[in-house]
């Protein structure tokens, strides 16, 4: 392993200009979780690590008007524990609590798993469905981009090299709405999703679906948004003959590979039962 | 076997009553395990070492053209760069002929390469270096160049009529007339009883079918690691994680062209080896560095290497017809099984004929055995080699006859019950043994009670292991104070120092606490064979036993002494000498005899060299209970149940503990486990996550009955418990799937995409 340079600064500027000067391939660390598993295992040579987790910004959940603003770097075992936020959007919560183990829900964050870039990764279908926008911060100033926009390919991203993901801001809750995530992994733990499914919707007093959004993930390239997933919802009750056209909607929308971990045949139609029962459970929770 | 008097001697374990063995104390190396104080393998370092790193093939058969070490000896820091061509020659005869045979030719290729590698990960050169980032460095800069050949991944392909050919000159044994042609078949192995096709003749009802496992690893936490240093007069010292520092002297004796009495080999703690750590891959490597190097060499596997490059054990093939008559009796059995044996031949095949009729009297069976290379690591031992394999196909096969019969798959079992008497396939007639007691206490267990419920089902398989016996040595140590040492030379994998400890003190009649079990070096006791066979309990155990004898012989020697009576006077209770010839004299304590032991002869110990005949054979039999989403093809097990016959349990928690991780390995060969090749022959699932052992929360609390018929060849009735329990899980679980999804499923892993597919083409 070659040298590498550490950065821990301690404000969103320092790390801009930290990121601005380096001059080779340079890496941003929240909790490190997915970086330093590929730096042992050589997939990746950086010569400047940059560790974000120290700004305060990044380790802060602030709720505000738009929802909950929260830091890229906040760690899945403190916002697991954050009342308001499990109870506005329990399905982003257990996406991200699926990954890793106890040990590493102490470090795992959504800022890390979103810029991971991992189509399988657990957080982002939830996030996706939820609407959720980031913060992003470089040389040229604050952007602002949709969740589902961030993800462009297997590990990577349409960040640019001197960019940072600051926050993750999940919108209000509209009354009478649910979400949730569920993903098959072949066994209980300590796994990889093999299917990923996230859902999201409102209802009217009469129980009528008005909004939703559908997300898959470890199907496609990238986690993937749904749009016909939720136009199968819209307008219904959540019956019996919505449920199935979403489930036909979701394997419609796959675009999976064969590998290790599952077929393309088993992942098409393991998307459709997941989108089904994720959207049960968001139902649920939404009259409740 | 030899000792016909001890074989067929009886013994009567009626109304023992032990005081030490059979109850639960706190183990030895307990807190040394827990508190991270024991040393394992890769917990030991010298002064000036040096750290070795291994060149492996990327390539799954290749022909080595050329190594280039020139550029990496050159680096800066660099020490030693060994090849092949570093190692003595061996003659390809220089084998032990076995029911698996230990080529020392194969064996020394294994370790690093000569002319091809034959698997992704094959060594083909190492590196000594002041650090482990510039022997990685240095291990980029080696230049091999390679001619890449047609890798052969699986059975199918390595049977078929062109398929590239391994080794050159390599044809198939054990057919006649012997073939002239090169193969990948290297042996055929075949184990016949009575008139095979008569009993299907006789048969009323027939079952047949196809069945298959992958290639699985060991899957011991801890990898492969050694410290190795070679002083100038040619003396080495070997430190590693191994199941037989004996094993681990001899291998490097040979492979690296020294004297057994060159190389002192020290077993460090041993992070679970299951048979996986009977052979060396490391030291013989780690030996040759340094001498290269002059300096002390230290290797340590990371995850990658081994999986890519150690264990596993054989993926199979097998066909299986059963022929009964109406009422459930077996008539004729017929198993004919491929087994791979990895880049190198000696499969556990054989063992695998032996094995899989062993539950059953059955006077008509024909099993065959195929020994078949491929592309893959060279097989090792792992658990009742051979056999789960074997009894995957048979007890699937008795499910589906019972199915076909319409009977209870346990009546089936009890009905066709190896008992004492009956032959078994690989030609011994049984002693007494546990079999039947198993079927009983499944029949009247609770589990057999609980109702399923819908997309349940459950299963049930029966399994059978020879067990060994073998050389074994131990003394026992009279320490000053009373206190006891108790040496033997077996690496601890299974809590066998707390076994140990508990036969010496019912043989000394002293509390355990008092007594210190040690696993020496080569140098500190006498020869013992490795850790394996499920034999250690069983032989060295035995061997305790003697040595504690033995001392006992000599302190109630020296109370003669200090009372001035004969020593038929002297008898031995309670951990005291007591005179029978007068009450004038005080009983005397081991303490009370150790305190004097200068004034009557000297210090105190006894010893015992065994070469322990009578190891008990022993089955089980395994209760699964299973639910499946008909959704997604995941399997949930509800309920586990593993009963066995174990002769005697000396410390119950071991032996249930045995129970439970051979039942946990055995899940994961059933459900998830599997090598996953690219098409060129790179293994892609290199690590824990997505090679699925079990995790804690995949198994529900498993469930142990200890069944206890003693085995007549030990003195307290000890049969070996450590590999049964890995034969029948495969088939309770795969039974117990097949009757919830209403579909056999014949082929392992039981993987979710498989078991979907399976439910969907049945539909």
């Amino acid at each position: 392993m070659a040298d590498i340079e550490f950065a821990a600064p301690r404000s969103v500027r320092e790390a801009v200009k930290i990121l601005a000067g380096a001059k080779g391939k340079a890496k941003v660390l929240a909790g490190g979780t997915d970086l330093l598993v590929q730096l042992r295992a050589g997939m990746v040579r950086p010569g400047l690590i940059v560790d974000i987790k120290q700004i305060p910004e990044l380790s802060t959940i602030k709720k505000g008007k738009k929802g909950f603003e929260i830091g890229a770097a906040v760690p899945g075992a403190v916002l697991g524990a954050n009342k308001a936020v499990l109870k506005a959007w329990p399905g982003v919560i257990e996406g991200l609590e699926l990954i890793g183990s106890t040990q590493i829900q102490g470090r795992a964050s959504l800022g890390g798993n979103l810029c991971n870039g991992s189509p399988a990764a657990d957080s982002i279908p939830g996030m996706i469905a939820a609407d959720a926008t980031c913060k992003i911060v470089g040389p040229k100033g604050t952007r602002s981009s949709k969740v589902e926009d961030i993800v462009t390919g297997p590990g990577k991203t349409s960040l640019k090299k001197d960019e940072f993901v600051v926050s993750i801001t999940l919108p209000e809750r509209p009354k009478k709405s649910g979400d949730a995530y569920l993903r098959f992994i072949p066994r209980t733990e300590m796994d990889i999703a093999v299917v990923g499914a996230g859902v999201s919707l409102t209802l009217d007093k009469k129980g009528v679906c008005t909004h939703a959004r559908v997300a898959l993930g470890a199907v496609a390239p990238k986690p993937l948004l749904v749009k016909d997933g939720a136009k199968a919802l819209i307008g219904t009750t959540v019956d019996a003959a919505a449920l199935d056209a979403l489930a036909a909607a979701a394997s419609a929308a796959c675009n999976p590979i064969d590998d290790k971990r599952g077929t393309i045949e088993y992942r098409t139609k393991v998307a459709g039962v997941l989108a089904r029962r994720a959207a049960v459970i968001a139902l649920e929770r939404a009259r409740a | 076997m030899g000792n016909e008097e001890e074989l067929n001697r009886i013994i009567d374990y009626s109304g023992r009553d032990y005081k030490h063995i059979g109850t639960r104390p706190v183990r030895p190396d307990g807190v040394d395990k827990v508190t991270g104080r024991a040393n394992f393998g890769a917990d030991f370092d010298m002064n000036g070492m040096l750290h070795g790193r291994m060149v492996r093939s990327p390539h799954a058969h290749a022909k080595i053209k050329s190594i280039n070490v020139a550029k990496a000896l050159k680096l800066e820091g660099v020490k030693a760069v060994v090849t092949g061509k570093d190692f003595p020659a061996i003659d390809p005869s220089d084998k032990i002929v076995g029911e698996v045979v230990v080529s020392f030719y194969d064996m020394s290729r294994n370790v690093i390469a000569r002319d091809k590698v034959y698997y992704d990960g094959h060594a083909v050169a190492a590196v000594a270096a002041t650090s482990p980032q510039i022997a990685e460095r240095a291990a980029a800069l080696i230049e091999v160049e390679y001619e890449v050949l047609k890798p052969v991944m699986n059975l199918a392909e390595a049977m078929k009529k062109n398929a590239p050919v391994l080794h050159k000159g390599m044809t198939t044994e054990g057919v006649e007339p012997a073939p002239k042609k090169s193969s990948n078949i290297a042996k055929r192995a075949q184990f016949a009883l009575g008139d095979v096709e008569a009993g299907f003749k006789k048969a009323e009802v027939i079952v047949e079918g196809d069945y298959s496992t992958q290639t699985v690893h060991q899957g011991y936490i801890e990898t492969h690691a050694c410290v190795v240093s070679l002083a100038a007069d040619g003396m080495a010292t070997v430190w590693s994680s191994s199941q037989g520092q004996f094993m681990v002297r001899a291998m490097c004796a040979k492979l690296c062209g020294m004297d057994n009495s060159k190389i002192k080999a020290i077993p460090a703690e041993i992070g679970g080896g299951f048979g996986g750590k009977t052979v060396v891959y490391l030291e013989p490597v780690a030996m040759m560095l340094a001498k290269q190097s002059g300096k002390p060499v230290k290797m340590v596997m990371s995850r990658d290497e081994v999986m890519r490059a150690t264990g596993p054990t054989s993926g199979g093939h097998a066909r299986c017809k059963l022929g009964a008559l109406n009422d459930g009796t077996l008539v004729a059995g017929e198993l004919e099984m491929e087994y791979e044996a990895g880049a190198f031949p000696g499969s556990p095949v054989g063992l695998g004929c032996m094995t899989g009729f062993a539950p059953y009297n059955m006077t008509d069976i024909l099993c065959t055995g195929w020994d078949v290379v491929v592309n893959r690591p060279k097989a090792a031992a792992y658990r009742a080699p051979g056999a789960p394999v074997a009894a995957f196909a048979v007890e699937s096969a008795m499910d589906e006859l019972a199915l076909k019969l319409g009977m209870d798959p346990l009546q089936l079992r009890i009905k066709n019950a190896a008992i004492e008497g009956t032959q078994a396939p690989y030609g011994v007639k049984f002693g007494r043994i546990g079999n039947l007691e198993n079927l009983r206490a499944a029949e009247e267990h609770p589990h057999m009670s609980v109702p399923l419920g819908p997309n349940q089902g459950r299963g049930i398989a029966s399994g059978f292991w020879f067990n060994i016996g073998g050389t074994s040595s131990a003394e026992v140590m009279i320490n000053e104070d009373g206190t006891v040492i108790v040496v033997t030379g077996n690496p601890d994998i299974g809590g066998s120092r707390a076994s140990m400890a508990l036969m010496a003190a019912e043989v000394l009649g002293v509390d355990v606490s008092r007594i210190k079990p040690l696993v020496a070096d080569t140098e500190s006791v006498a020869f013992s064979a490795l850790t394996g066979g499920s034999r250690v309990t069983f032989a060295t155990g035995k061997a305790v036993i003697e040595a504690a004898e033995d001392a006992v012989k000599d302190m109630k020697r020296r109370a003669a002494k200090m009372w001035d009576v004969e020593l038929d006077q002297v008898e031995w209770e309670n951990g005291c000498a007591v005179c029978i010839e007068t009450d004038k004299h005080k009983p005397l304590s081991i303490a009370d005899i150790a305190k004097k032991s200068d004034r009557t002869g000297g210090a105190i110990s006894g010893k015992a060299n065994i070469n322990a005949q009578g190891a008990g054979p022993a089955f089980g039999t395994h209760i699964c209970d299973v639910e499946i989403d008909p959704e997604t093809g995941f399997v949930t097990v509800l309920r586990y149940t593993a009963i066995q016959d174990v002769g005697k349990a000396i410390h119950p928690s071991y032996v249930e503990g045995q129970m439970q991780g051979g039942a946990a390995q055995g899940i994961g060969w059933a459900l998830n486990e599997e090598y996953v090749y690219s098409d060129e022959g790179q293994l892609l699932n290199t690590g824990f996550l997505d090679y699925r052992v079990p995790v804690c929360s995949d198994l529900p609390m498993i469930n142990t009955v200890v069944v206890e018929v003693p085995n007549p060849g030990h003195p307290y009735g000890v049969r070996g418990v450590g590999e049964v329990p890995i034969v029948p899980p495969l088939a309770a679980v795969a039974n117990a799937v097949s009757r919830a999804a209403g579909v056999r499923m014949g082929h392992l892993p039981i993987s979710p995409p498989k078991l979907l597919a399976s439910i969907d083409e049945a539909k």
